[in-house]
């Protein structure tokens, strides 16, 4: 979505891009999953990765955490535009860089292979807290949860040892500390 | 135990609730139950159209001419998806509408049945909310939340969704609530502090303007008051764009005219030369800014607007005031009484340097055409209808296309709401049913679509609903057998290719008027002009004007694609001098 909204203008210079974590906090009713995302693809705005789930059911909010990439501008086009909505509730960003905010994915690899095949993907995810959800003699499912890069280089990683099949969420994310989103 | 009512009561019960006296629609058999209840409801009146995207259309002329939200009822699957476009239309322009549709029982949802389509998911990206009502307890509550939606913050098009089975289906009444919840989706709360930092630019600058939009039309006949009133005030000059037309006396010598695309000399220079811009309720469309690298490169930029999401997003400002225009104005006026009460006169002789300079570019008169004795000049049949209409309070509405940009350009407005035209969606086939609506709403005032023939082709069924109802509404009619304003374009910039922009087989319009059963005019020489207007006028029906204008006619001045505001072409002989090349080509 590199270019600006006006048909009259060329752009020129190349804007920085900035990955931003934009949490939603919306009423969870029909459609509103629809209304968010179609927010994105009307106006041509990025999502890199996307999870949603309620958080609280006696009010029915779903939190919505969503990954994109654009100039600053269009960021904050994404919040103003989101605040719009009427079932949003709130609307959080931060800069992916930003050290006070965890963001975490989750990864599911199925391993198909010997025994030493195994045992070796297992290992390789070490760092990043693996969990065996699953095993066989000729297969494991490994849990991981890392950062998307991380899980990028894992789903390279372990093609030696027999993947088959990655399942992953989007990031979802949380502060530090005894601050929460505002 | 209180009395159950039916979905379909409950629909009448909530617009009564709301105020509503009269509702544009046409029925179908998902909506059939509450069109049954029509008449228990006496106090609202319903106006059969002959298509539903003039049904909001009509809804739209009525909700802009008279302040209220326009109320469109049709049925599911098709009749949903025709008034698509009015509500698009309503959610560029920001028009208050609430759209009740009819939808197939809810077992049947899913299963494509007869006349279902996902009208939530069609109508999401082009109205502010809508809303698909699975239970009959959330009805009247819907409905309710609805008008609120669309009427508060900026105002847009709504929709409510209603199965059929709901509609047969009984409960309880419930009455809106007093106090209104927003939600937050109200912005009104700038501080004081802004107010005196516009203050400080106001006194400090040397070349203002103030650049108004629709925004002062949307937030009320107050806001137009007060706007007169701070423009006196400071003694600055002042432009609109073309939504904002009317907001001002069109006649006031500090009115610089309509700015951006087709607007004047002297306000697009004034934009481009100025130190300090205040947009009232406006949004930096891309036919104000023209090239936006280039726009206004030395001015400070105020932006008053309720909608947080337009600050910053074409232009970048230097001070956002997020409020209602109203609200915003009279804190303005009411601070600067307070510390600047002599800045008309302090002001000046600061200013008098810039007025000179605005009284040069006035002095191109931008808006003159070479005129004719043979032909009749679109322009010159305007600037008729207005001499011999202004002293009416009349109502304009427009299709779209060069029509509309010589009406926006010679026909004067001196009070809101009396201008109904289609500006961000710009659809032709608009001003017929918008007319509909605005005569609905004001039964004896004169109402007029200026129209081009090509335009008023799309939507002219609604002649039918104009006799019926006896709305004597008039459409004056541009006729020039081309689609001018393509027509225009490809001159400009497809070395005159008139693609598929001629009319070869129009209908004779007069002939066309008898056969709607209202009345037909033609004019065909600037001579006839003035009787024939006057006749029109004087006939209290419906009338279709045809005005045989000029075939080749362009509209000037203009700001050719990817030009910035001080670049403009100012008549056919400048058009040589500056061709539109290279990426402005690829621009619309």
């Amino acid at each position: 979505m590199p270019n600006s909204k006006s048909a009259y203008s060329f752009s020129n210079k190349k804007e920085k891009f900035d990955t931003h974590i934009i949490v939603v906090w919306v009423d969870n009713e029909a459609g509103v999953l629809a209304r968010v995302v179609g927010l994105f693809s009307g106006r041509g705005y990025n999502i890199e990765s996307l999870a949603v789930a309620q958080v609280d059911e006696k009010l029915k909010i779903s939190r919505i955490t969503i990954v994109t990439t654009g100039t600053p501008q269009v960021v904050n086009q994404i919040k103003l535009q989101l605040r719009k909505l009427v079932p949003v509730h709130k609307v959080a960003d931060f800069k992916r860089e930003d050290k006070a905010v965890i963001f975490k994915e989750m990864a599911l690899f199925k391993i198909v292979g010997p025994n030493n095949k195994l045992e070796g993907a297992l290992k390789a995810c070490k760092k990043y807290n693996p969990v065996l959800l699953d095993k066989t003699k000729k297969s494991n499912v490994i849990q991981i949860t890392a950062l998307r890069r991380e899980i990028d280089k894992m789903s390279k990683d372990l093609k030696k040892f027999g993947l088959v099949s990655v399942s992953r969420t989007g990031a979802v994310a949380m502060t530090r500390g005894a601050d929460i989103f505002k | 135990m209180s009395k159950l009512y039916s979905g379909a009561e409950i629909v009448f019960k909530c617009m009564e609730d709301q105020n509503v006296d009269h509702i544009f629609g046409y029925p179908g058999g998902a909506v059939l139950p509450i069109y049954d209840e029509l008449q228990n409801f006496k106090s609202i009146k319903h106006v059969l159209v002959r298509h539903e995207q003039g049904a909001g259309h009509a809804a739209e002329g009525y909700a802009r001419s008279s302040g209220k939200p326009g109320v469109i009822l049709v049925t599911s699957g098709p009749g949903a998806t025709n008034v698509v476009t009015a509500l698009t239309d309503a959610y560029m322009d920001s028009i208050p509408l609430v759209c009740i549709s009819g939808q197939v029982p809810t077992h049947l949802i899913g299963t494509d049945a007869f006349q279902e389509c996902d009208t939530t998911g069609i109508t999401r990206p082009c109205t502010k909310h809508n809303w698909l009502v699975k239970d009959i307890n959330d009805l009247a509550e819907t409905i309710h939340k609805a008008f609120e939606v669309a009427t508060t913050g900026r105002p847009g098009p709504v929709l409510v969704d209603i199965p059929k089975d709901i509609q047969f289906q009984k409960t309880k009444y419930k009455k809106p609530k007093k106090e209104k919840k927003l939600n937050g989706k109200s912005h009104n709360h700038f501080n004081q502090n802004s107010i005196d930092q516009l203050i400080d630019l106001m006194s400090k600058s040397s070349k203002p303007i103030f650049y108004t939009g629709g925004g002062v039309i949307n937030s009320g006949p107050r806001a137009s008051e007060l706007l007169r009133e701070l423009v006196y005030a400071t003694g600055f000059p002042i432009t609109s764009t073309l939504q904002g037309l009317g907001s001002f006396p069109g006649d006031d010598n500090q009115f610089l005219g309509m700015l951006g695309m087709h607007g004047t000399y002297e306000a697009n220079n004034a934009m481009h030369d100025c130190d300090l811009m205040i947009n009232i309720g406006a949004r930096f469309d891309d036919r104000i800014t023209g090239k936006i690298d280039e726009f206004s490169p030395n001015s400070k930029k105020v932006h008053i607007d309720i909608d947080p999401s337009s600050i910053n997003k074409n232009v970048k400002v230097d001070l956002a005031i997020v409020g209602d225009v109203k609200t915003v104005l009279s804190s303005t006026l009411k601070s600067l009484k307070q510390k600047k009460s002599k800045f008309l006169k302090s002001n000046k002789q600061k200013t008098s340097k810039w007025w000179e300079k605005i009284q040069k570019w006035r002095s191109v008169r931008s808006l003159d055409y070479i005129g004719s004795e043979e032909t009749i000049k679109p322009q010159y049949a305007i600037e008729r209808l207005y001499e011999l209409t202004k002293d009416k309070d009349s109502y304009i509405t427009t299709e779209v296309g060069q029509h509309q940009m010589w009406a926006a350009q010679h026909y004067k407005f001196n009070k809101p709401n009396r201008w109904m035209t289609s500006g961000g969606l710009g659809t032709m086939g608009y001003g017929l049913p918008a007319a509909v609506g605005v005569q609905v709403a004001h039964p004896k005032k004169l109402v007029i679509d200026i129209a081009g023939e090509a335009s008023v082709l799309m939507t002219i069924q609604e002649m039918s609903t104009a006799v019926q109802y006896n709305l004597p509404i008039k459409i004056f009619i541009l006729n020039n057998q081309y689609m001018g304003m393509v027509r225009q374009w490809q001159e400009l910039l497809h070395d005159k290719n008139y693609s598929e922009s001629y009319t070869a087989a129009l209908p004779d319009f007069v002939k066309l008027a008898e056969a709607y059963n209202c009345v037909g005019i033609r004019a065909k020489t600037p001579e006839e002009l003035d009787d024939k207007i006057i006749e029109m006028l004087n006939t209290d029906r419906p009338v279709i004007f045809d005005c045989m204008v000029d075939k080749v006619e362009n509209c000037f001045p203009m700001i050719p694609s990817g030009k910035p505001h001080n670049q403009m072409i100012l008549g056919p002989k400048d058009q040589e001098n500056k061709k539109i090349t290279g990426k402005g080509k690829s621009l619309v």
